[in-house]
């Protein structure tokens, strides 16, 4: 369940090299591995941010093209390679961009499968990035993961450290279903444990990581770093925090999940994703079903606020759940 | 029929009457057996277009890849899907091409390249935009056919596809067959080119309009476009004109239409058009013609009956093909 052990000599690496340096490697173990992107090749720098620097280089502009900036041309033809055996990664730089690519998300990858009875599939991996904090506004920096979470046929990805990004991606390019890679953007360049070459995390496995007794704490993507620390700093006062990290969103690890609220009996889920009809209301649901009668308080949520991400840097932070709100909702189920 | 020089062999040509008249009477069996109730489906009749894929068709290999729409069913039988497995699937039964699970607006056939069938206008451009990619990329000679409406031309997909299809030199094939509408709307009132064709000089590719109803001018067509693309020359868009005998889904009142608009196309129906110009021009005789018929009659009842007494697909079916794994019960 937990992630590789890093080799201790290992430099740190930041989410961008861990992203560059799956895709390299994806690309060296199979050429069905391709990317497509807006800027992705080098003689557009290689991507936005950089992910993909390196790769046209090194593999040719074939299999690593710069594409126009149409979101449904990338995924179709994405969609259109991986039925005939290919590993598309296509990039949608942001992920408010998805929404003009929804008809090949939804309706098509996600789909073909079923709808052809098994004989297609579509193992194509959207890698998308977003997240409050840049002042970017209310197109730029919305998590949208429930959305897809809420479609049969994709599966949902969202990694919080560099070696987390490198073994997932590693893991949702060869994946035979259709996977959304959920890139942080705030977080890109904060340095973490270096992942260990060729180390795969398995999808659909969450990571407990931190062992607690008092409370369940439940969280994915950049809200992970906010989550350990709050839980780090109440160890102190003797509250026992389990930390668990989903990685996967879709299909979610209930199992990890519920048998740690079996034993917590407490459990609180967090997401940078606005609270209702998210993420965290769809595992509190379950936490009922399961463990209604072994609850010792209320599933408590904490999301980001419902409203559009805003702007003004004093709006945006107190938009996104901060660590006092964590601390607030765990404190809350010690009653 | 036009342009005769281009004509081509005698083979090809009663080997394109095949395909249309397959076409033909495979619809007007769907017809009588949904309206008896046997079958219950959306049913999105191609009659009157049939000369399209027919003559596209032959100029293409189950090598070769297409990406079609709800109103399909000429395109799947024209690249040569089996009559059984298509009606099975039609009926819903768990012996159809998708084991009952996709149904008339999805039927998938990698067999014959039957690659995607969509139920979204415009979506079939964006997909075999793909699978030319894929081609392309491993430096094989496929090339991959999107048919489509006029109603297609104006969605995102469309531009954003032909485009993407150009600047990459797809080897992709882009089939427009202009009913005259979209959906109940007149083709004047959704659509500001006075030829979908107009639209290729948009984004740097040949753009022809011909006439969809004789199958040599589309067999011409065709035949440059699918050579142009085999030769890594990049895509070409075709619009083929044409009419639908049956409205936009089976029961289509047609009170949209003009009074006379739709008995004018079908006394220009392009099944027995073609087939008495094989005939006046030797190209076959009434023998070869009523066999090949007779042979065609005889599959779609076998077909009927295979759909009708298939088994319907488990429930269990419902977990299985979500995901590679199948899903917990």
């Amino acid at each position: 369940m937990s992630a590789a052990k890093p080799a201790d000599a290992k430099k740190p690496m930041n989410t961008i090299q861990a992203v560059n340096m799956a895709l390299a490697e994806a690309m060296t173990l199979d050429p069905n591995v391709i990317v497509l992107g807006e800027d992705v090749a080098d003689g557009q720098e290689g991507g936005i941010v950089g992910c993909t620097k390196g790769l046209s280089s090194k593999f040719g502009t074939s299999r690593v093209r710069s594409t126009p900036i149409s979101e449904q041309a990338i995924v179709g033809a994405a969609i259109g390679a991986a039925i005939v055996g290919m590993r598309p990664v296509a990039e949608i730089m942001l992920m408010n961009f998805t929404t003009v690519a929804m008809d090949m998300l939804v309706n098509h990858a996600a789909k073909l499968r079923f709808m052809s009875g098994g004989q297609t599939h579509v193992p194509i991996t959207i890698r998308t990035m977003t997240g409050a904090g840049f002042g970017t506004g209310g197109q730029h920096a919305d998590y949208l993961e429930a959305w897809f979470a809420h479609t049969a046929g994709i599966k949902v990805v969202a990694p919080s450290s560099p070696a987390d990004a490198y073994g997932l991606l590693l893991s949702c390019i060869f994946d035979d279903d259709p996977c959304l890679f959920i890139e942080n953007m705030p977080t890109y360049w904060n340095p973490g444990t270096a992942p260990e070459d060729g180390t795969r995390i398995p999808l659909g496995q969450a990571n407990v990581l931190r062992a607690g007794e008092h409370v369940t704490l439940v969280s994915y993507s950049r809200t992970v770093g906010d989550c350990a620390a709050v839980a780090a700093k109440l160890a102190g006062e003797g509250i026992s925090v389990e930390l668990i990290d989903l990685r996967t969103i879709a299909p979610w690890d209930a199992q990890t999940v519920l048998t740690s609220v079996a034993k917590t009996r407490r459990a609180v889920i967090v997401h940078e994703a606005v609270k209702p009809f998210g993420v965290g209301a769809e595992i509190a649901a379950r936490i009922n079903e399961e463990l209604f009668g072994q609850l010792k308080a209320r599933v408590e949520r904490v999301g980001a606020n419902f409203s559009p991400v805003p702007f003004a840097k004093k709006l945006e932070t107190a938009f996104v759940p901060g660590q006092a709100s964590i601390e607030a909702a765990i404190r809350k189920t010690l009653g | 029929m036009s342009n005769p020089s281009a004509s081509p062999p005698k083979a090809v040509l009663v080997d394109i009457y095949r395909r249309m008249k397959q076409i033909m009477q495979n619809d007007e069996r769907f017809r009588a057996v949904i309206k008896a109730g046997k079958i219950i489906a959306p049913y999105y009749s191609p009659r009157g277009q049939e000369a399209i894929p027919a003559a596209v068709s032959v100029n293409l290999t189950d090598e070769d890849y297409i990406c079609t729409i709800y109103r399909g069913v000429h395109d799947m039988l024209a690249k040569g899907v089996p009559v059984r497995e298509l009606w099975a699937e039609i009926a819903g039964k768990v012996t159809g091409t998708c084991k009952g699970k996709g149904g008339p607006m999805h039927i998938t056939h990698p067999k014959t390249g039957v690659m995607v069938t969509t139920g979204i206008v415009g979506s079939s451009m964006p997909i075999a935009n793909g699978l030319a990619l894929a081609a392309q990329i491993r430096g094989e000679k496929r090339v991959a056919v999107a048919y489509f409406g006029d109603g297609a031309s104006n969605i995102g997909a469309f531009h954003e596809a032909l485009n993407m299809a150009s600047v990459w030199k797809l080897p992709v094939v882009f089939v427009c067959q202009n009913n005259g509408y979209g959906e109940h709307t007149r083709y004047e009132l959704a659509t500001s080119a006075k030829k979908i064709s107009d639209r290729a000089a948009g984004y740097s590719m040949p753009g022809v309009t011909i006439d969809g109803n004789d199958p040599l001018a589309v067999y011409a067509a065709a035949k440059q476009a699918v050579e142009r693309a085999r030769a890594g020359h990049g895509p070409t868009l075709i619009e083929a004109t044409t009419f639908r005998f049956h409205g936009h889904v089976f029961g289509d009142a047609d009170a949209y239409m003009a009074k006379g608009e739709k008995d004018a196309a079908m006394a220009k129906d392009p099944v027995p058009a073609f087939r008495a110009w094989l005939l006046a021009n030797g190209h076959s005789n009434e023998g070869e013609l009523a066999g090949i018929e007779a042979g065609i009659e005889k599959e779609i009842d076998a077909a009927v009956d295979y759909a009708l007494t298939s088994a319907d697909p488990d429930v269990a079916e419902l977990r299985r093909d979500v995901f590679a794994t199948e899903l917990s019960a």
